[in-house]
């Protein structure tokens, strides 16, 4: 085994246990903490991929900013004391799970069968060498994808001036 | 490392997160395992962008980021305002859209 296989299959451990340990705490403390463990391993793994601006924003983004809004807003409501409101019921719950087997077959079985594509297969065998690095991205995203970079902006607009409105209904008599 | 390695643990985490939406009922953690399910999407995105030698894929995780960023403080301002009135998150509690 080579030390690329090798982390492969610790941060993919560590991603598909941090995952699995998100659905079954029943404080959403750990959950998010679990949350984060999964996150930082695909960051690894995105390193491992050679996406090393995508790893950054993975770190800062999901890993800081998201998760610190996700522990805020837990620690926010109190939601300790209304840990019982977990999972449901034994017969839904083991349906569910077999719908979710089923689901993870399908996607196995199409993961298995991309590449039988003749035209991927081609392609992957001529892009061996060649490596993508972040000034590819920012040369992408500011000639062919700029008008979805500008989109992205207002998208953000728009979820500030939600929030703002979502928040502040509720002082408004006070004013 | 081969590609399809990449795409089976990117399934299987989307698994994980399409089961967790399914047997929780606390909307927190359901958003977790909406962002769960985001991430194994771009795991996917990534493992083909660095197959084909093209950086478009990571292009469009940059716009998956982005959009889970807008959705997650959209969604945690709705549980705050929703969590104000009804005093629970518990998602099969909230089934009315009246406040």
């Amino acid at each position: 085994m080579n030390p690329e296989q090798i982390l492969f299959i610790f941060f993919g451990a560590i991603s598909l246990i941090g995952a699995i340990a998100v659905i079954s705490f029943r404080h959403p403390i750990y959950s998010a903490l679990s949350l984060i463990v999964t996150f930082f391993a695909q960051a690894g793994l995105f390193v491992l991929l050679g996406a090393h601006f995508v790893a950054a924003v993975q770190v800062i983004v999901y890993a800081g900013a998201i998760m610190v809004l996700f522990l805020f807003v837990i620690m926010l409501l109190n939601l300790g004391t209304l840990s019982a409101q977990g999972a449901i019921g034994g017969k839904l719950k083991g349906f569910a799970i077999i719908l979710g087997i089923l689901l993870a077959a399908e996607g196995i079985y199409i993961a298995m069968n991309a590449l039988n594509d003749t035209a991927v297969a081609s392609a992957e065998a001529a892009a061996e060498s060649v490596t993508t690095t972040t000034y590819d991205i920012g040369e992408l995203l500011f000639t062919k994808y700029l008008l979805p970079f500008e989109v992205t902006s207002l998208i953000l607009l728009a979820a500030l001036i939600g929030v703002i409105v979502l928040v502040k209904r509720e002082g408004q008599e006070e004013n | 490392m081969p590609l399809e390695y990449y795409l089976v643990l990117s399934a299987l985490l989307f698994t994980i997160g399409v089961i967790g939406v399914l047997i929780r009922r606390n909307a927190i953690i359901i958003f977790m395992c909406i962002e769960l399910m985001l991430n194994a999407a771009n795991l996917a995105f990534v493992a083909i962008s660095r197959s084909l030698g093209e950086a478009t894929g990571q292009v469009f995780v940059f716009f998956v980021m982005t959009v889970a960023a807008a959705e997650v403080a959209i969604g945690l301002a709705i549980i705050v305002s929703v969590f104000k009135h009804r005093q629970t998150i518990n998602v099969d509690e909230v089934n009315s859209l009246k406040g």
